[in-house]
């Protein structure tokens, strides 16, 4: 089991090694960079969006709910929500959403490829498969802060509109709370977490889509058990970040 | 022209291919047939280098496939269409762009240059009217003249095919394999084919490779399988009833 294990992970760093071996000619690169921008980046901001807005609202309704000392000052509810949006809603709980929308999507659309010998076509006409395939994603999830960021900004303004027209505090409450003790470093902090998800998001589903074997049914599968790592690599790198950043 | 010379491969404690010595001419189509397990897929695969042979050498033209250096394959790799059983295509782009693949990843024709290529391609596998389909829109006929067309639209010196014919009716199968002879011919290439279509080999088999559990058990061209007294090709060819018919008819002619 641990030597089946170890093995995936040597050969996870060997795959990593060829994704930037013998570039694919430049303008053919450029058009998979924009092709998967669109895929990934510009497909997923509607779900993004839509969970950060709610998600910052239910964080501030919920702070709110909890404060039921009057001794408490009600900025705390924009001071929360902002603590937890920046620092761990929209780096950590968007990629785990992302790894099960992007990752299962790269899974099997390169897990498809596989077992249409599609992969092997693009070998035999002397392609490098692995950057054919993977290196366009990576560059493409460059641009996944910027998802992030509009998750933060749209995480707070759902925790506002929440708190407001919810009637849990006043707008002046709520701005005074989000400018409260604000340390910059957390956003470089955030955005650190934010890099090294998305180069998981692109690298660990790719991995299990790439070397899958069988049909339909794996292909499947494949998807299930890239979520499941990508998520469980996205908690543990979470904390390592975190331990290694912030204390 | 291809020589393989004692080539060996097994999986794990398998042994596929028990050191095969054959040579695959240059204007012919040469056809590998063989039941299921014989190794005709795993031969098929080691030629095109993506199985390496643990033992024995492949040839193409003179250059030895295990001496090359990673350029060097790279380039003579650009040297090979391909067909494959499911035909391969990219899903995600048109007739067109499947067709002029090749083109734009290993040359530095124009725009223009690519398309009139792309455009004579596509009429000589007769698809006039496919250029601006995806392959789900396409029969599995049309699919796999696109993966002939895409096999030979960077001028191949060698052409692959592995059983070009499987999922297709036998008027299409006829087609297609009409196609890929007159093609060969043409153009000159070696051509290769992994087959087990008894109809194939009678229609286009100038020369035929016989494997049987890993081993060549027989090679010659279509008329030599009606005269031979080799048992393990007669056993397969005849193991179809209609070949059975036409031995005996031409037994009685006799």
């Amino acid at each position: 089991m641990l030597i089946r294990y170890l093995s995936q992970i040597g050969k996870y760093f060997l795959m990593l090694k060829e994704v930037f071996n013998k570039p694919t000619k430049w303008s053919v690169m450029r058009q998979l960079i924009l092709k998967e921008i669109d895929d990934l980046i510009i497909d997923s901001l509607g779900i993004v969006c839509f969970i950060s807005f709610f998600v910052g609202g239910v964080v501030s309704i919920q702070t709110a709910l909890n404060l039921t000392n009057p001794l408490i000052p009600k900025y705390l509810i924009g001071f929360a929500t902002r603590q937890s949006v920046i620092l761990e809603f929209a780096p950590t709980f968007i990629s785990i959403i992302m790894a099960g929308k992007m990752g299962s999507f790269i899974t099997s659309s390169i897990g498809t490829m596989r077992v249409t010998e599609q992969i092997d076509a693009l070998e035999v006409m002397g392609v490098n498969s692995l950057n054919y395939l993977v290196f366009p994603k990576l560059i493409a999830l460059l641009l996944y802060p910027f998802v992030i960021g509009i998750s933060m900004f749209l995480g707070i303004l759902g925790g506002w509109m929440a708190a407001v027209y919810g009637g849990f505090a006043s707008s002046n409450d709520f701005i005074t709370g989000i400018q409260q003790e604000f340390i910059p470093f957390h956003i470089t902090y955030a955005f650190i977490k934010t890099f090294v998800f998305a180069f998981l998001l692109a690298t660990i589903p790719s991995f299990h889509g790439y070397y899958m074997k069988g049909g339909a049914l794996e292909v499947g599968k494949a998807s299930t058990v890239s979520f499941v790592w990508t998520a469980v690599t996205i908690i543990l790198s979470n904390y390592i970040l975190t331990q290694l950043l912030l204390t | 022209m291809i020589e393989v010379k004692n080539i060996e491969k097994s999986f794990g404690d398998s042994k596929v291919l028990k050191g095969i010595s054959t040579v695959f001419e240059t204007g012919k189509t040469n056809l590998i047939i063989g039941q299921s397990g014989s190794g005709k897929t795993v031969l098929l695969k080691s030629l095109l280098g993506i199985h390496k042979p643990d033992k024995g050498t492949i040839s193409f033209d003179g250059r030895i496939y295990s001496n090359l250096s990673d350029d060097e394959k790279r380039a003579l790799r650009t040297e090979i269409g391909m067909v494959f059983q499911g035909s391969a295509l990219f899903d995600s782009m048109t007739v067109e762009e499947n067709v002029g693949f090749p083109l734009k990843m290993f040359t530095h024709k124009t725009a223009a240059e690519i398309k009139e290529r792309v455009d004579f391609v596509i009429h000589r596998v007769n698809l006039e009217d496919a250029h601006h389909k995806k392959p789900s829109e396409l029969s599995g006929g049309m699919q796999k003249r696109v993966a002939i067309a895409r096999a030979i639209v960077n001028n191949p010196k060698y052409l692959f095919c592995d059983e070009p014919n499987s999922g297709l009716d036998p008027k299409t199968s006829i087609i297609i394999d009409n196609l890929i002879h007159e093609i060969t011919v043409e153009y000159n290439i070696t051509t290769v084919i992994n087959t087990h279509d008894m109809n194939s080999v009678m229609e286009i088999g100038e020369k035929i490779v016989f494997l049987k559990k890993g081993i060549l058990a027989w090679e010659g061209t279509k008329k030599d399988i009606f005269k031979t007294d080799n048992e393990a090709i007669t056993d397969f060819v005849y193991s179809s009833n209609l070949f059975k018919k036409i031995r005996k008819a031409q037994n009685r002619e006799e």
